[in-house]
């Protein structure tokens, strides 16, 4: 791929309204204000309804914060309140609105503390109506452990409903796409970047449509720091796709055949998606990794990536998981919920594993039909021109182009297919990796606290022992450090409370989107099946019409006009509307 | 094939265009065909059950009417290859098209073979067609003395005469073109099949696919567990139609372009052979000529009229063979573009039902909550 080649996902029907968090692409071309995307901005209408004056002060302060690399959202600021962290402005303003003067006064009262704060409050919506939700969010980031005062009441067991009311409440407003793959240097050190193109009416971005470069190995680095960061709380994070040699080579080589064409742009649909999973999730969005990826113009070079070559994601996974179920102690699970989930998931993995088969193969039939029919197509155009009746040899050379033209069509639905389907099915078995990762991070927070716990008990002994054996000095150092240990043990104890309650949150919202993803895939994948037969049926109708054409105009060979004939066959020729008598010889 | 006008006196009882082949019972080994035709005298229907040694049986009967003048120039109507029910892959190969289906396609090729035969001015004189097509019992299976009807791959000395040059711009014209020709149309007839069989195998695994679906409903309340299952019911319904849809195409082909092509391929076989036995008597005339000159006074007068005998022989073949040449051409044109169109007609059909299909399908998926 020499040249830099426009690539637009895969032709499918014009773009419909999609679904938020998921995107289409229509032309994707330059950076400024030409919107690449579909419209799906019912969203800013609600920016625009009147607030109090906390708006003017929030946006004022948000410009001038500045601080888009720091952490925005910090940790709860002791409010004995119920937070919920949602980064929607839109929602704010409206909670704003409707939850009236108390609401205000919160925050307007909030605004006159530091910046940080200030940030942070931004983002609150002050669900005065949900006073029971404790689904806290720990947002990404460097933790704030000063701010952090635990308090251990306010977090009650939140009842599913409402866990699921919050998920519905969450909504979007920022559409990315990965377009324009172009190569980049040349031999072995050469590499493909794509265009990473936003666009957003949130606030916490620097401009409203932006777009930078980015290589692959970038994708794997924002996965990389995602991963490091996130691995305490208990999030899904989306997997990126997998490295391959084998289809880089080949790009790098500089073949232009189709195969690393495919592969390019099979590459770049999966980052896209990938992205779009990233920014649809609530917490991971707050991240500024995630941000300085979408907005910064030069990103330091990722290193680190090399472990997640090949199938080297779901390796980790399962090693991780090993690691977990080779715990010595085994985890009393006092809410059945987790591990039915886990159950599921694993079973799920496995269905959709056998699915991604079946699929591999539909797909390799497919792409096989498409080589026969163009096999057929040459050979019927060859016998068109062998072919003496010249109305004959024109049905059948305009029958070879129908061909040709069905391969393209057989073409195009192998590529739906394989696009739709077998991306789909392999995005969501490595999603449900995740997903397993994420029970493991609870096992081993609870593991954690129960270490905690057991050193704490070492400790409370050691100190009986010391005060038994009347050392004083010796005492105190052991009672700081039973303070330190139990503090340890209530921190402990908390995050795994908190980890539940994330993961919790993450598998319902995870199993809402599946569904929907699902639902627009097969939806797009219908009417591009769709088309494909409306096509047939148009370029059928026309070969019907050429045929006949030719049947009705039967050109006869020249030499049988030589040659006299027996009556019975003058008779026959006539009787099909020919007339021969001007011919006998 | 065409309809032959009635007028030329035919022996045979029963409409020509009537002829079918019903059914096909299997026991076995042995497959019997059932053949249905109407009597000329409106009376009825005759019922009759050959086996494929049967139909040989007549084959051999046409092929040995050494009386008729100019019999060799006929083209003979070709016979499919024989079917066998546990067919070996090499049977299938030969078969082709014929093999695919529930031996529908095999019935469809008897059927053209018996209405060429009935139609063809020659032919149908001969007593033993309407034998075969009339009489409940089955014909004499006595296998008819050898005739000089083998086929061309037999004799390896008999392919040199092949490629002897012809006396008849005609008929030297008439050879190339049947020499391309029949490759063409036999390679167009292996691809076809290649895309038919791909098109099957497509429908299967569209088959498992749908199945494999079915095993990710899961029973539950909870909504979206719910929502996910629908969606995979759903899908698994889009894809058995999917599969329908992929087994009419390849059905259709096979019925009509299939079947066409691999008649047409059969045809050329037949007029080549046709061809051939015209060249090898030319060979015999030019021989005879010749000996005829360097004969010794003694033997001159046997010479001559060997040559004679010949030379008539000659001239009759001639005479046939451009008669049937020229309907041949005429009647393989239209079947082929027959074949044509209704491939075309089968085709918009299926790919308009799949069309509405899917479009009801799509209904659904979108107005699913």
């Amino acid at each position: 791929m020499a040249a830099s080649s426009d690539r637009n996902p895969p032709p499918f029907p014009t773009a419909e309204e999609s679904e938020p968090g998921l995107c289409d692409m229509a032309d994707a071309d330059s950076d400024e204000g030409e919107d690449i995307f579909v419209s799906n901005s019912h969203y800013s209408t609600l920016l625009i309804s009147p607030c109090p004056n906390g708006l003017q002060t929030v946006m004022t302060a948000r410009l001038c914060g500045g601080c888009l690399q720091s952490n925005p959202v910090s940790v709860s600021r002791g409010v004995s309140q119920p937070d919920r962290v949602t980064e929607e402005p839109s929602d704010l303003f409206s909670e704003e609105e409707e939850a009236a003067s108390s609401t205000a006064a919160k925050a307007n009262g909030v605004h006159s503390d530091d910046d940080n704060d200030l940030f942070a409050d931004a983002n609150v919506e002050l669900s005065t109506d949900k006073s029971g939700s404790s689904a806290r969010k720990e947002p990404s980031g460097p933790r704030h452990a000063s701010s952090f005062t635990p308090s251990p009441a306010a977090m009650q067991p939140t009842s599913l409903e409402q866990l699921e009311e919050e998920e519905a409440k969450d909504s979007f407003d920022v559409d990315v796409a990965v377009t324009n793959p172009e190569k980049v240097g040349d031999g072995m050190n050469a590499y493909v970047a794509y265009k990473v193109s936003t666009r957003t009416s949130l606030p916490m971005f620097r401009s409203k449509v932006f777009s930078v470069r980015r290589r692959f190995s970038d994708f794997l680095g924002l996965y990389e720091k995602l991963s490091v960061k996130q691995s305490l709380h208990g999030c899904i994070i989306p997997p990126p796709p997998e490295k391959s040699v084998v289809g880089m080579t080949k790009v790098k080589v500089g073949m232009d055949d189709p195969s690393s064409v495919e592969f390019v742009e099979r590459r770049r649909a999966a980052l896209e998606r990938y992205l779009q999973r990233v920014v649809s999730h609530p917490s991971l969005l707050q991240d500024p990794d995630v941000r300085e990826f979408l907005e910064r113009e030069d990103l330091p070079r990722a290193v680190n990536t090399q472990a997640l070559s090949g199938a080297g994601f779901l390796k980790m996974i399962n090693k991780a998981s090993d690691a977990v179920n080779k715990m010595t102690i085994k985890m009393n699970e006092s809410d059945t919920w987790f591990e039915d989930k886990f159950q599921e998931v694993e079973n799920e993995e496995q269905q959709l594993r056998k699915l991604h088969v079946v699929v591999d193969s539909l797909v390799n039939h497919r792409k096989e039909l498409c080589g026969n029919t163009a096999v057929f197509a040459k050979s019927l155009a060859m016998l068109g021109n062998s072919e003496d009746n010249t109305a004959l040899s024109r049905a059948l050379s305009q029958l070879a182009e129908v061909e040709d033209k069905m391969e393209q069509l057989h073409q195009e639905e192998a590529a739906s297919d394989f696009f739709i389907f077998a991306e789909l099915l392999g995005d969501y078995i490595r999603l449900l990796g995740a997903v397993r990762g994420c029970f493991d991070q609870r096992m081993r927070a609870w593991q954690r606290w129960q270490e905690a716990q057991s050193t704490l008990q070492k400790k409370r002994e050691a100190e009986a022992k010391l005060l038994w054996a009347n050392k004083p000095d010796k005492l105190q150092q052991a009672k700081e450090e039973i303070t330190e240990w139990e503090a340890r043990v209530t921190q402990y104890e908390r995050d795994f409370d908190r980890i539940g309650m994330t993961v919790r949150k993450e598998v319902l919202r995870f199993e809402k989107e599946k569904a929907k993803d699902f639902k627009s895939q097969i939806i797009k994948y219908l009417e591009a099946m769709l088309q494909s037969q409306q096509r047939l049926h148009q370029r059928c109708s026309t070969g019907k019409c050429d045929l006949e054409v030719c049947v009705v105009k039967r050109a006869v060979p020249s030499f049988y006009i030589r040659y006299a004939r027996t009556s019975h066959e003058q008779r026959r020729q006539t009787k099909n509307g020919e007339s021969r008598s001007a011919v006998l010889a | 094939m065409m309809e032959e006008v009635k007028e030329a006196a035919s022996v045979l009882s029963v409409h020509d265009d009537s002829i079918r082949v019903t059914e096909v019972l299997k026991d076995g080994d042995t497959l019997t065909f059932i053949i249905v035709s109407q009597k000329l005298s409106g009376t009825g229907e005759y019922h009759v059950d050959r086996t494929y040694e049967d139909f040989e049986w007549l084959q051999q009967h046409l092929f040995s009417q050494e009386d008729v003048p100019g019999i060799q120039g006929v083209i003979f109507p070709p016979l499919p290859a024989k079917p066998q029910v546990n067919a070996s892959s090499r049977s299938i190969k030969q078969l082709g098209f014929l093999a695919l289906g529930e031996c529908q396609p095999y019935c469809k090729a008897l059927e053209a073979f018996l209405q060429q035969v009935a139609t063809h001015t020659i032919l149908s004189k001969n007593k033993a067609v309407e034998v075969f097509l009339t009489s409940s019992d089955p014909p004499g299976r006595q296998k008819v003395k050898k005739n000089i009807f083998n086929r061309l791959s037999q004799a390896v000395e008999e392919m040199r005469k092949e490629g002897h040059k012809d006396v008849d711009e005609f008929f030297q014209n008439e050879r190339d073109h049947n020499l391309v020709l029949t490759g063409c149309t036999k390679t167009a007839a292996e691809k076809f099949l290649d895309v038919v069989a791909t098109e099957q195998k497509i429908a299967v695994a569209c088959g498992h696919f749908s199945t494999a679906l079915h095993l990710c409903v899961e029973p539950g309340e909870d909504p979206d567990k719910q929502a996910f299952s629908r969606v995979c019911v759903k899908l698994s319904e889009v894809f058995e139609s999917i599969k329908k849809n992929m087994t009419s195409v390849a059905e259709n082909n096979v019925n009509t372009l299939g079947l066409g092509l691999d008649l047409e391929s059969r045809y050329q076989e037949a007029e080549r052979e046709m061809l051939f036995r015209r060249t090898c008597k030319l060979v015999e005339l030019e021989n005879a000529r010749r000996n005829a000159e360097k004969a010794k006074p003694v033997k001159k007068a046997a010479m001559e009229e060997v040559k004679k005998a010949a030379e008539t022989e000659f001239e009759q073949i001639s005479g046939v063979a451009k008669q049937e040449i020229e309907r041949f051409q005429g009647a393989r044109v239209e079947m082929l573009q027959q074949a044509l169109v209704s491939w075309c007609e089968k085709q918009l059909l299926t790919a308009k039902e799949s069309a509405d299909q899917f479009n009801q399908h799509l209904e659904v998926f979108r107005g699913m909550a």
